[in-house]
C-alpha cells in the first residue's frame, strides 16, 4: 500500500444511524490490516461511541463529522472531527450526564461513551475549543507469538 | 435503513427469553425495553436476553438494558444475559452489568440459572 493509501477520508452527516457508515469503513480498514475479529469489533464500538459523543453534544451548524483513517502496518487510527461548540470538562468526564443514580448508583445510565472507547482502545486524545471537537483514537494489533 | 433489526419473544411458564438481532441502539433498545415491559406488567420476572444475533450494542442500548435490570430488580426478579460476543461481554464487565446480572455462554444455560 502507497503513503497515499495509508488515509482514508469520510464525511458523514449527523442523522441516526449513520455511524453504522463510519463503523462499517472502519471494520473494512481493520479487516485489511489483519485486525483479528474481536479487535475489529471494538474498533466499531468506538468509532460508533464517538461519532454518538458528536452527534449528541456538538451542536454543529454543519451537521457533520469528518473522519480521518490513518493505517500503518501495526496500528489503525481514526480521528474524528466535528466543526460545533467544544465540549465542557464535566461532559468529557461524564458527570453531566449521569443524572438521577437510579437503583444502583454504580451502574449509571448515561455519559459512559468515553468509558467505553477508553477501555477498547490503546489511545485516545481529544482537543476541543469553542471552535469544535477532535478525537483522536489508536488501536494497535495485538502481538502474535510465532 | 441501514440498521434491520428484529425482536423475537420466546414465552414459558416460568420464564421468558427476548431474542434480538440486529443493532442494538435507541431504536431497538426502545422496542426492547416495551417488550421487557409487556412481559413484566404480564408477571414475568425472570427473563434471558438472547443477544447472539446482536451485531453491535452501542452506549444507549447499555443504558436501555440496565433500565430493564432496574425493573427487574423492583420486582425482585432476575435476567440473564446469553450469547454475548467477547467484546460485549468485556464492557457488561466493565460497566458493572455483571454484578446485576447474569452472563452465559447458551440460552440453555442461561435459562437454567434464573
Amino acid at each position: 500500500m502507497s503513503d497515499k493509501e495509508k488515509k482514508v477520508l469520510l464525511t458523514i452527516p449527523m442523522y441516526p444511524d449513520m455511524e453504522l457508515a463510519a463503523a462499517k469503513t472502519a471494520s473494512v480498514l481493520a479487516e485489511l490490516k489483519g485486525f483479528d475479529e474481536g479487535e475489529v469489533e471494538e474498533i466499531q464500538l468506538a468509532i460508533i461511541e464517538t461519532c454518538i459523543n458528536a452527534f449528541e453534544h456538538s451542536q454543529s451548524d454543519e451537521n457533520e463529522v469528518h473522519i480521518q483513517f490513518l493505517l500503518e502496518d501495526d496500528q489503525l487510527q481514526f480521528k474524528i472531527t466535528d466543526r460545533g461548540v467544544g465540549i465542557t470538562s464535566d461532559t468529557l468526564d461524564g458527570t453531566r450526564l449521569l443524572g438521577n443514580p437510579g437503583l444502583h448508583p454504580d451502574l449509571p445510565k448515561r455519559g459512559r461513551g468515553l468509558q467505553i472507547i477508553r477501555s477498547l482502545m490503546d489511545e485516545v486524545d481529544i482537543e476541543t475549543s469553542p471552535d469544535g471537537t477532535t478525537v483522536s483514537v489508536i488501536k494497535r494489533k495485538k502481538e502474535t507469538t510465532p | 435503513m441501514l440498521n434491520k433489526f428484529d425482536i423475537q419473544i420466546r414465552e414459558a411458564r416460568e420464564h421468558a427469553v427476548i431474542e434480538t438481532s440486529g443493532y442494538l441502539n435507541d431504536a431497538l433498545g426502545e422496542q426492547l425495553a416495551e417488550k421487557a415491559q409487556e412481559l413484566i406488567q404480564g408477571g414475568y420476572t425472570q427473563l434471558v436476553i438472547n443477544l447472539e444475533q446482536t451485531t453491535l450494542i452501542n452506549s444507549i442500548g447499555i443504558s436501555i438494558l440496565i433500565e430493564i435490570i432496574e425493573a427487574l430488580t423492583e420486582r425482585e426478579g432476575t435476567l440473564n444475559f446469553c450469547g454475548l460476543s467477547a467484546t460485549q461481554e468485556r464492557t457488561f464487565r466493565m460497566m458493572a452489568i455483571a454484578k446485576y446480572a447474569g452472563i452465559f455462554p447458551d440460552e440453555e444455560s442461561a435459562i437454567a440459572n434464573l
